[in-house]
């Protein structure tokens, strides 16, 4: 096969992670704040704006998954098991905030143990997601096809650092995602939510933008090198800009523009760390091209992804619509 | 004692999927049984129809998000604990999990939304649709998966590139020899685990004369398809059965008991397997008969154990017994069924006392079946992970350290026993409750139903 899948999957891929790190991102970040409400109705309302949609916004994480796994299965078979820790909690906070949805409507006694479950459930996802990242930045230690650190590699100050970073990061998506659905007292709230977790993701995207050279020189190399800084510089100014107009809206009335600014910066930090890792799969050791899988095998998938996405975006984007709008008291449940 | 990682990760793998697979084993069937109501219920108006459907989608609500929550665990589950098997088998195997993600997960997540919360936003048939799509969606899930599974057990249209599976045909690749009975089998079993989880709490309203009018209906309407399906499960099996004669033959000859190669193999109703001395204890057996229901022939050849070297042999009591399991539940599944029939012929459907104790107590049957058949076909696939190709032993994640997976597998059981714990324990509430009173599809209407009280529940005698 001549034609080179690589960068087909790469895009592809890339994706799909940032699709589930936006969707999920602004779930998990309502979880993290639903200890804030002050009362119950209003938590209820809360969790009543992502209630239709986790899943689906979940599923991008197997997609995430499966598709590293199918186009880049040694990248799978050496990360996968270096964030044994990590994932193991991940996945067991993804467990008890999916399942809080339903339990927590079940009126009973245990109700303030399944918002515990939610918020508790939200927050260990969103951390260990962030030292996923941070291991990732951090590099992985292979010796031939194989991870050859231990499982407890993560215990190390950047990955938790980044862990700390990506919780006030779904925050604000979480609070910004409120503002667009929610009116009147919550939505201010929600203003003021937003405005502090603003604060900590810029001083987290500082300390990454600068720990992270240090901690590599190639990527030192990569931004600081000339030509390269002057048309790289371009994404710290951007990012830099959607900051501003983000802090701006906040402070204002607009509604929708707080949530578009939080997207913006997740891209601008998703760029930028793209920018950083290629052509890493595992940084620092495979590349996209060592990993990949057959070409048989990516094309094979490739031909039922170019059909098929489009037709999920296509019912996914039907049901956001269904639900659009300001979620208010009266939506019901079943 | 030196902790293994391997053997740890065999025991965590088996209990998450244990769990996980009660719950597809559930939505599978609760899907479409919803979709059957809500058809009936567009095309005669009936609103008896959307009651049950409503009913039933508040318990499907609780088992799916709990299917999700617990099915992410799996993916993740061959990168961690089995990353040479995945390091060996990605490029055959990760497109088709892959495809399961683009085909089904996405349509049952998207459109599970409108199913729950849609009612009253979309039009009827566009929460039909919704309800079909999400339907359609666990079946499409069961092929993928399982197309999977079964390329594990009778490996097809591959080839071995520096040791690594790297795909030659990919028709021959999905439709691998043992998919088609396997998909049939365990897509009806999922199908009777619903219906008989459904009769029993059907028959449970009856008995306590709640509910009496969309009770009456749902319990013959269970009653009719128990009645065909679990005789075809049956013949099924058998297909299935001689398929893994075919394919497995040490699998089957360690479902069957049977130690040497013979014609007249003998039906062993009940032995105590003896691996050291290579033969049965305590035999209880029917002469000829496995050679009659495997090959329809007295002359049929059954391989024994013996055939292959000890190494190469699967645990033999669990997968014995397992199989055992099964097929006595099958059979009493066919009792049930066939008695309920008799009873609706004879009109005493919801009179017979007896019979709602019978499928109050056949709830589990199917959840159980479902295990031992589970086991049976991956106990039954031992030492190999991929069947004749790749130890089990030559799988594990090389970094792991035995305390690494005890750490894991006790959180897991932790966080399932609470999970699951309280699932059950809701969806048990939920039946209970039983089907609401009214149902609104246009007005908006937030009161979250409190369960009732018995007491105060609505009687439609």
């Amino acid at each position: 096969m001549a034609v080179d899948l690589v960068p087909v999957w790469t895009v592809i891929l890339g994706v799909a992670v940032f699709m589930y790190v936006l969707l999920d991102g602004f779930d998990l970040g309502v979880g993290i704040l639903a200890p804030l409400a002050p009362d119950d109705d209003t938590r209820t309302l809360m969790m009543n704006t992502v209630a239709p949609i986790w899943d689906a916004n979940e599923t991008w994480l197997i997609m995430g998954g499966m598709g590293l796994l199918a186009a880049f299965p040694l990248a799978f078979a050496i990360i996968i098991p270096a964030l044994y820790f990590p994932i193991l909690l991940m996945l067991l906070g993804l467990i008890f905030r999916g399942v809080a949805f339903e339990f927590r409507l079940k009126k009973t006694s245990h109700r303030h143990w399944w918002d515990a479950a939610f918020f508790g459930g939200s927050a260990v996802a969103t951390f260990f997601q962030g030292v996923v990242l941070g291991m990732y930045i951090q590099g992985f230690t292979v010796t031939g096809r194989v991870f050859s650190g231990t499982s407890f590699d993560w215990i190390a100050a950047f990955p938790i650092a980044t862990g700390l970073g990506l919780l006030f990061g779904y925050t604000l998506l979480g609070a910004t995602w409120l503002v667009m659905k929610t009116e009147g007292d919550l939505q201010q709230r929600s203003r003021r939510w937003a405005l502090v977790a603003l604060y900590g993701v810029l001083a987290f995207i500082a300390m990454v933008s600068i720990w992270t050279p240090v901690l590599h020189r190639q990527i030192a190399d990569r931004w600081f090198s000339l030509p390269n800084m002057f048309y790289l510089a371009l994404v710290p100014i951007a990012t830099a800009a959607i900051a501003f107009a983000t802090w701006r809206t906040l402070r204002g009335r607009a509604d929708y523009f707080p949530f578009i600014g939080a997207m913006g910066l997740f891209a601008m930090c998703y760029l930028g760390l793209g920018i950083s890792l290629f052509p890493y799969v595992v940084p620092y050791d495979v590349t996209l091209w060592d990993a990949a899988a057959e070409p048989k095998s990516q094309a094979f998938l490739l031909i039922g992804t170019l059909f098929l996405l489009p037709i999920i975006f296509m019912y996914l984007g039907w049901s956001y619509y269904v639900f659009r709008g300001k979620v208010t008291a009266d939506v019901g449940y079943h | 004692m030196e902790l293994d990682p391997l053997f740890l990760s065999r025991l965590q793998f088996a209990f998450v999927i244990a769990f996980h697979i009660l719950l597809p084993a559930f939505t599978v069937g609760l899907s479409s049984f919803i979709l059957l109501l809500e058809g009936l219920h567009l095309a005669t108006r009936d609103a008896a129809y959307l009651r049950l459907s409503v009913f039933w989608t508040r318990i499907f609500a609780v088992s799916f998000g709990m299917g999700v929550v617990s099915g992410i665990v799996m993916p993740f589950q061959f990168g961690t604990n089995w990353s040479r098997y995945t390091d060996a088998t990605g490029n055959v195997l990760g497109p088709l999990f892959a495809y399961e993600g683009l085909v089904a997960f996405f349509l049952e997540a998207g459109f599970l939304g409108i199913l729950l919360f849609g009612r009253k936003r979309v039009p009827p048939v566009a929460h039909f649709f919704s309800a079909a799509m999400v339907a359609l969606g666990t079946l499409f899930s069961s092929f993928w998966i399982l197309a999977a599974n079964s390329w594990m057990q009778t490996p097809a249209g591959y080839e071995v590139i520096d040791g690594r599976y790297v795909p030659a045909d990919w028709m021959a690749v999905i439709f691998n020899p043992s998919f088609p009975y396997r998909l049939v089998h365990t897509v009806v079993a999922f199908y009777l685990t619903t219906a008989f989880a459904v009769l029993g709490v059907t028959a449970w309203h009856i008995k306590h004369r709640v509910h009496l009018h969309e009770a009456q209906r749902a319990l013959k309407m269970t009653v009719i398809f128990i009645a065909i399906v679990v005789p075809l499960q049956v013949v099924v099996g058998d297909l299935h059965g001689v398929n893994t004669l075919h394919h497995q033959p040490v699998k089957l000859a360690a479902m069957e008991g049977l130690w040497d190669t013979q014609s007249h193999a003998p039906a062993v109703l009940f032995a105590i397997p003896d691996e050291a001395a290579e033969r049965n204890r305590s035999e209880v057996s029917i002469p000829t008969l496995a050679s009659y229901y495997l090959g329809h022939s007295a002359d049929t050849v059954v391989k024994g154990l013996k055939e292959a070297p000890p190494e190469d042999r699967p645990p033999v009591a669990p997968v014995f017994f397992a199989f055992r399991g099964m097929v006595g539940l099958g059979i009493l599944m066919l009792i049930t069924a066939w008695w309920g029939l008799w009873l609706h012929f004879r009109n005493r459907l919801t009179e017979s006392r007896t019979y709602h104790n019978v499928c109050l107590a056949m709830i589990p049957a199917g959840f159980i079946a479902v295990l031992f058949g589970w086991t049976v076909t991956e106990v039954g696939r031992q030492p190999w992970v991929v069947y004749g190709l790749m130890r089990t032993r030559d799988a594990v994640s090389p970094s792991l350290t035995g305390t690494d997976v005890l750490t894991s597998i006790a959180l897991y059981i932790v966080v399932y026993l609470i999970v699951f714990g309280a699932g059950i324990f809701y969806m048990v509430r939920l039946a209970r409750a039983g089907p609401p009173e009214h149902v609104d599809v246009r007005e908006p209407n937030l009161d979250e139903r409190p369960a009732r009280p018995l007491s105060g529940a609505h009687v439609d005698a």
